[in-house]
């Protein structure tokens, strides 16, 4: 495809489906969201970036494969089980600790973010791998 | 425990090992080391359920009938040593017989992915998290059955896919109307409700959901007919996996749900169960019977000994359950194995068509000794391990006076004995065919190529052997299954160390 | 609402079972489609659907008829992301069987059945 309409709102779009992954995947612990949309956000802006460009090109320009978001993700949600293993606590409790940031209330982080990141990673790498090879030109 | 995680844990690691290796050679290293810790890993926690009874883990930290629990009973550890064995020999069989090409390590992450799915659903205790592990199970399975995509194995595994997809929809839609009558999905919470509950009519329409579902998984008679279509398409290595483990995981989801929480309308469940056992036996064994190819005989086969575990089930005393474990133990072990024996057919003969082949046993009298010891495992010739499982189940049958399923049993025995000594006959003392086909070169097996049917035999022949002590396992196993009081209280109230 | 969604339920069931029985393999796959989001609806009803309720709350509002029952919807999330992911295979799958053989026919698949 080769339209210049879509092309330049691909650049657009794609900064914006970025930014709501990320938000979805913050939001998402208690609220709608999570590590599965927004991966699956974060996936979309490429799908649809390379709906305006050539894909094959997108394919190789991608800076980690999607294996390599695969691999990524699950050695995310594999790190993620440690902290709690190293507690001593049952496996996958939610380990939680919180920075405090003196003018704005505590940041708290835990392994259910760490998990969700993972979760993160590897809903992009599938996607995209699916995206790409369900699409090889031929 | 954290322990009971690792069957489930450590493939997981493997899978990121594999994704990372490059090197066909380091990766079926890692794969024979790694197999090899799994049986390590079962072997322990038996250890510990023998010294503590039923193990349980409440992931996450939340209660157990919030939390996703993870239940290691006799049965549960039984299965997860015999599956680790048949991996860790399929494992070496993979360094011979898998073709190393391009990407051939793509290869060992569904592998243990499969292994994974197989381990979680073998001790997971809450039903979702048994569709998730089924889903695993089935998703890896789909990528290996097509590996090499020729187009038979596309077909097979068009076959494969349909039923099975329609198998899990059924899974999922029992498991909301349970949730929905029950609140809960837990298995020991959903027995102990369900135990109380007098009306079986509201559990009946997820009953039947889940027996098909399962019936389905395991290829029992009305609905194995995606398992002879697809088994026997894929590279040997991969069909002999399924054959030993795919199918066993359906047997294990019907013994649990059947024994635990279905316990309403037993008297038209377990008839039902019987009259599908007893199909299953019959048609397995006579579509056996009719065909050439060894694959074929072997996947028709599988689903005869279906057959005898359910009727261990449908049976549904102490000693027939025990006998279903034990028999589910032995055939797993020999299946597998003359699975192997089929593949080392292949490579020396370049064909599975029994009337290319023949000539084996002057040619390859190890071969022959390894295809005598599981053939006559599942025959059930004395001293081997097969005698012992059908001697149970027949014990357990007239016991309870079920005539007809035993003499059922008894005569598949016998459509058992002809397609093993038609294979027999055909690939080993017949003469060498002088047709083109035949290959002209022969093939000379090394001790490696031999070695997992080796491994395989010697369990085979041990548990023959040690009939008694792994009986009284089953046995425990059987009991704790009939009478779940243990199950339900070590899981709700933490009777844990 | 329960009425109307299981009618839905009922007629997604329907056209499923009709597309799953017809010659193409792409008609199976987009009836499994519609089957399996008849039965992600099936595990919603069931488990008694509400409208407008928040599966989580705060510790203040301890009220338990304000909120929705959040395992449903944790179980159908999962069920669509895994319903999603064998589409997808089989997708990738009848594409490839499609570029070996050239054909979209059901019955042409008779090579392995005897």
């Amino acid at each position: 495809m080769n339209s210049v309409i879509l092309q330049l709102a691909a650049k657009y779009i794609r900064a914006l489906l970025v930014f709501f992954a990320f938000v979805a995947l913050l939001r998402g612990h208690n609220q709608p969201g999570g590590g599965f949309i927004g991966g699956l956000l974060a996936a979309l802006s490429i799908v649809y970036y390379s709906f305006a460009f050539d894909r094959q090109k997108i394919r190789k320009q991608l800076t980690i494969k999607p294996e390599g978001y695969i691999a990524l993700g699950l050695l995310i949600i594999l790190l993620s089980f440690l902290p709690s293993i190293i507690q001593g606590e049952t496996l996958m409790k939610g380990i939680w600790i919180s920075i405090p940031l003196y003018p704005l209330e505590e940041l708290k982080l835990g392994t259910p973010l760490l998990f969700d990141i993972g979760v993160f990673m590897a809903v992009i790498g599938i996607t995209l791998l699916f995206f790409f090879t369900l699409t090889k030109s031929r | 425990m954290t322990a009971i995680a690792l069957p489930i844990l450590f493939p997981f690691l493997l899978i990121l090992v594999f994704i990372a290796v490059k090197s066909n050679r380091t990766a079926q290293l890692i794969a024979v080391v790694g197999t090899a810790v799994l049986v390590v890993i079962s072997i322990y926690l038996f250890f510990e359920v023998q010294k503590y009874g039923i193990l349980t883990l409440d992931m996450g930290g939340w209660k157990s009938p919030m939390a996703i629990t993870l239940v290691v009973d006799y049965l549960s550890v039984l299965m997860l040593i015999v599956s680790s064995l048949i991996v860790f020999a399929l494992s070496i069989y993979a360094i011979y017989f898998m073709p190393g090409q391009h990407k051939s390590t793509r290869f060992y992450v569904f592998f243990f992915a499969l292994i994974m799915g197989v381990n979680g659903a073998f001790i997971t205790g809450d039903v979702f998290n048994l569709y998730v592990w089924f889903e695993v199970i089935l998703i890896s399975s789909f990528v290996l059955i097509i590996i090499g995509n020729s187009k038979e194995q596309l077909e097979g595994g068009i076959k494969y896919m349909a039923l099975n997809l329609i198998g899990s929809l059924l899974f999922l839609a029992g498991l909301g109307l349970l949730y929905g009558k029950t609140g809960t999905l837990n298995m020991a919470h959903l027995a102990q409700i369900l135990r109380a509950e007098e009306q079986s009519i509201l559990i009946n329409s997820s009953t039947a959901l889940f027996f098909i579902a399962f019936g389905i998984k395991a290829a029992v008679f009305p609905l194995f007919f995606w398992l002879p279509a697809s088994y026997h398409t894929p590279n040997i290595t991969i069909s002999a996996l399924f054959a030993g483990l795919l199918t066993k995981v359906g047997v294990y989801a019907l013994i649990r749900f059947f024994t635990l929480f279905f316990v309403q309308d037993q008297a038209f469940w377990l008839n039902m169960l019987l009259v599908v056992a007893g199909f299953t036996m019959v048609v397995g064994g006579m579509a056996a019977s009719a065909h050439y190819d060894v694959r074929r005989i072997l996947s028709y086969h599988i689903i005869s000994q279906i057959g005898y575990m359910i009727m261990g089930l449908a049976i549904f005393t102490p000693l027939a359950i025990a006998g279903a474990i034990f028999f589910m133990i032995h055939n797993m072990i020999a299946k597998t194995n003359t699975f192997l024996i089929a593949g080392m057919i292949n490579k020396i003969k370049g064909t599975f068509y029994l009337k290319d082949i023949g000539g084996l046993l002057s040619q390859s009298p190890l071969l022959a000794v390894l295809f005598i010891i599981p053939a006559f495992a599942l025959v059930g010739v004395p001293p081997l391990s097969g005698f012992f499982a059908k001697f149970i189940l027949v014990k357990a049958g007239i016991e309870s006076k079920d005539y007809i399923i035993v003499a059922v049993a008894v005569l598949t025995a016998m459509l058992t004995l002809y397609s093993m000594i038609k294979i027999w006959n055909e690939a080993f003392l017949k003469e060498s065919p002088t047709t083109e086909l035949a290959k002209s070169e022969e093939v000379k097996l090394r001790f490696g190529h031999f070695l997992p049917s080796i491994i395989l035999g010697i369990a085979s022949v041990l548990l023959g052997l040690f009939a008694a002590t792994i009986f009284e396992f089953a046995t425990r196993a059987a009991n704790q299954l009939i009478e779940p009081a243990a199950y339900i209280n070590s899981v709700l109230n933490h009777t844990m160390p | 609402m329960e009425i109307f969604l299981a009618i839905l339920i009922g007629v997604l069931y329907t056209a499923g079972v009709y597309m799953v029985l017809r010659r193409s393999i792409l008609k199976f796959i987009i009836g499994i489609i519609f089957m399996s989001n008849a039965t992600n609806l099936l595990v919603f009803l069931a488990s008694g659907i509400v409208a407008g309720k928040p599966a989580f709350v705060d510790d203040a509002v301890k009220n338990a008829d304000n909120i929705a029952d959040p395992l449903p919807q944790a179980l159908v999330l999962t069920a669509v992301v895994i319903g999603f992911g064998l589409v997808v295979f089989a997708l990738a799958l009848k594409l490839k069987f499609f570029e070996t053989t050239g054909t979209d026919d059901l019955d042409q698949l008779k090579k392995t059945d005897n």
